[in-house]
């Protein structure tokens, strides 16, 4: 993916912003949380700064949706503080800046998109026009429809204008697009940089690498309930170190998989992917060993490589 | 929340500034129509109670009990009947299936004021409590003849919007304690049973011996009596003694759907 970051210098670089001032609008604190035995979180520092589209990546059950749930005011810390533009989640005055698109199977089937969202518009005090809302989420043409005839892709999308229509500056996106397929997410991805104007700060969890890629100016990764590595886009994706080499060669996987630097070999059709910390000392030594070598391809490794570099395991 | 460490400093307290009359006004105007339109709660609370009422009130309208007209005493208890199903139905499955969704916590996480909520359902449910007894009065009059001066009216009225909370309560406790899934299974199990055996489908002296027995343990019972007393049927124990035995009912249902709204947190949210 190589769609540029609007503005990759908004946010502070990661941990080195006074805590509780200026940039961060909400923040975790060595925050634990506890499930009974299962530890969701194991002492995370989290700041989300004012103006920065912050991605949570991580497989499932990595602790991203209890993260947002202690953002939100849903869940309460074990240990460890919580605060939602410098007060408590659960005070009115933070959840009025706040708009949350979170994994629910859906809202009350008989009343209609623009009914919806008349009644949520109603509890914000600055909230955008109900057709604004509408158009936000491409749901103009089916607005006096009931919800429950909506198609799963248009129920989605009023799940994300919902999370607009109080105008928030920051704005959840809780696994916003699980579920669609490659055009509607996409087209997702478009409608909410549509929304992200100046001075908008979105959190966003996802387990799809393409989509931190595709929209955050930063990424924190989490594994396990904790925070193992944060950064740009293009800082995690440098983490490996990682240049993805394809060629077609005669040389055996195995032989290349012991070379210096190489992180590992895949059969890609007639072709090997090679994934290694650098490309120049590997090509130099393929090429030596296989004259013959040919249909060679040089190439940054994907977010998918980065995670399978920082987790020791693939993307689930 | 918890904070180990000084909280960042408090925003500065800006007072949020909402319509809030017209947010109140609108969570009970889609309260309403999303009920309205649910033929599912629609039906149960105004079409059954009337079509009850034109069956049996033709059979055995003619007779008395408790010292008034069958047909009258069908008029309070099938009011019963809608005003019941209307509370349990809106605060049992529809609560549950709310949760159930995540629409609570979609509303939770938003600036809505919880009161809001309960207030919209209540609100909505009494309206519907109301208008079942436009209804079967109306039908009371058509086809029995039925006359209920305008006092004892208002009582009646009175009676069946309040009968609401103790019933929403009941509701509560079910959609709390037994899931998203099984509430309206459970409450139709429940609430058929119990409200044939407290006299609202068939007057309870005419009912055997042993149901006359188990019904003082059955609130709706209770709820039938104070409706029958505002229409001057011949009391079976006083008023007073019903509204305790009602508070008493509305109490227990409310420890129980509190700890089981508890043992739920967190799990469902909302």
């Amino acid at each position: 993916m190589t769609i540029p970051t609007r503005s990759a210098d908004r946010g502070s670089p990661a941990g080195s912003a006074p805590s509780g001032h200026g940039g961060a609008i909400a923040e975790l604190r060595n925050v634990r949380k506890h499930y009974g035995e299962v530890q969701a979180l194991r002492g995370v520092d989290l700041q989300v700064h004012a103006g920065e589209v912050l991605a949570l990546l991580g497989p499932n059950g990595a602790g991203k949706t209890t993260t947002v749930g202690l953002l939100l005011g849903l869940l309460k810390p074990t240990s460890g503080a919580v605060t939602l533009f410098g007060g408590d989640p659960e005070s009115t005055a933070a959840k009025v800046r706040v708009g949350a698109m979170l994994q629910i199977s859906g809202v009350p089937a008989t009343l209609t998109p623009r009914e919806h969202l008349d009644l949520f518009a109603s509890y914000y005090p600055a909230p955008l026009p109900v057709a604004r809302a509408l158009e936000l989420g491409s749901l103009t043409e089916v607005a006096d429809r009931p919800y429950g005839k909506l198609s799963g892709g248009q129920k989605q999308r009023l799940h994300f204008a919902l999370a607009l229509v109080g105008n928030p500056d920051l704005l959840f996106l809780d696994e916003p697009t699980t579920g669609m397929d490659v055009t509607a997410r996409r087209g997702f991805w478009e409608q909410v940089r549509a929304f992200i104007g100046s001075g908008r700060t979105v959190v966003l969890t996802t387990h799809y690498m393409e989509e931190a890629d595709a929209l955050a100016d930063r990424i924190v990764v989490i594994d396990h309930g904790a925070i193992i590595a944060q950064g740009t886009p293009a800082q995690i994706k440098s983490r490996t170190a990682g240049r993805r080499i394809r060629c077609v060669t005669a040389l055996d996987p195995a032989f290349i998989r012991d070379l210096p630097g190489v992180v590992s070999v895949e059969a890609g059709g007639a072709a090997l992917e090679i994934l290694a910390q650098a490309a120049e000392p590997v090509v130099l030594e393929l090429l030596r060993r296989d004259p013959g070598l040919h249909d060679l391809e040089v190439g940054g490794a994907g977010l998918e490589d980065a995670f399978l570099a920082l987790t020791g395991r693939s993307e689930p | 929340m918890s904070t180990s460490t000084p909280a960042a400093p408090a925003a500065p307290a800006a007072p949020v500034r909402r319509n809030l009359p017209r947010l109140y006004l609108l969570e009970a105007k889609y309260e309403f129509l999303k009920l309205w339109r649910l033929r599912a709660y629609s039906v149960s609370t105004l079409v059954f109670p009337l079509m009850f009422y034109v069956i049996f009130g033709s059979t055995f309208g003619r007779f008395s009990t408790q010292g008034i007209r069958v047909a009258t005493y069908l008029l309070a208890s099938y009011t019963a009947v809608g005003v019941i199903n209307a509370a349990v139905f809106a605060f049992g499955s529809g609560v549950a299936a709310e949760r159930g969704q995540g629409w609570m916590m979609l509303k939770r996480v938003s600036p809505m004021p919880v009161s809001a909520y309960f207030a919209a359902k209540t609100a909505m449910t009494m309206l519907f409590s109301a208008l079942v007894l436009v209804i079967l009065t109306v039908a009371a009059f058509v086809l029995q003849g039925v006359h209920v001066p305008v006092g004892s009216w208002l009582e009646l009225l009175g009676v069946m919007v309040a009968g609401v909370i103790p019933f929403a309560v009941m509701g509560l406790m079910f959609g709390y304690g037994v899931g998203p899934n099984s509430a309206a299974a459970v409450l139709n199990l429940v609430n058929l049973p119990m409200a044939f055996a407290s006299g609202l489908y068939i007057p309870i002296e005419q009912m055997p011996a042993f149901i006359q027995h188990i019904a003082p343990y059955l609130p709706a019972y209770h709820f039938a009596q104070l409706a029958l007393a505002a229409i001057h049927a011949r009391p079976l124990g006083s008023a007073v003694h019903h509204l305790i035995a009602l508070a008493v009912f509305t109490a227990i249902f409310a420890v129980v759907a509190v700890r089981a709204y508890r043992r739920d947190e967190g799990r469902t949210y909302g």
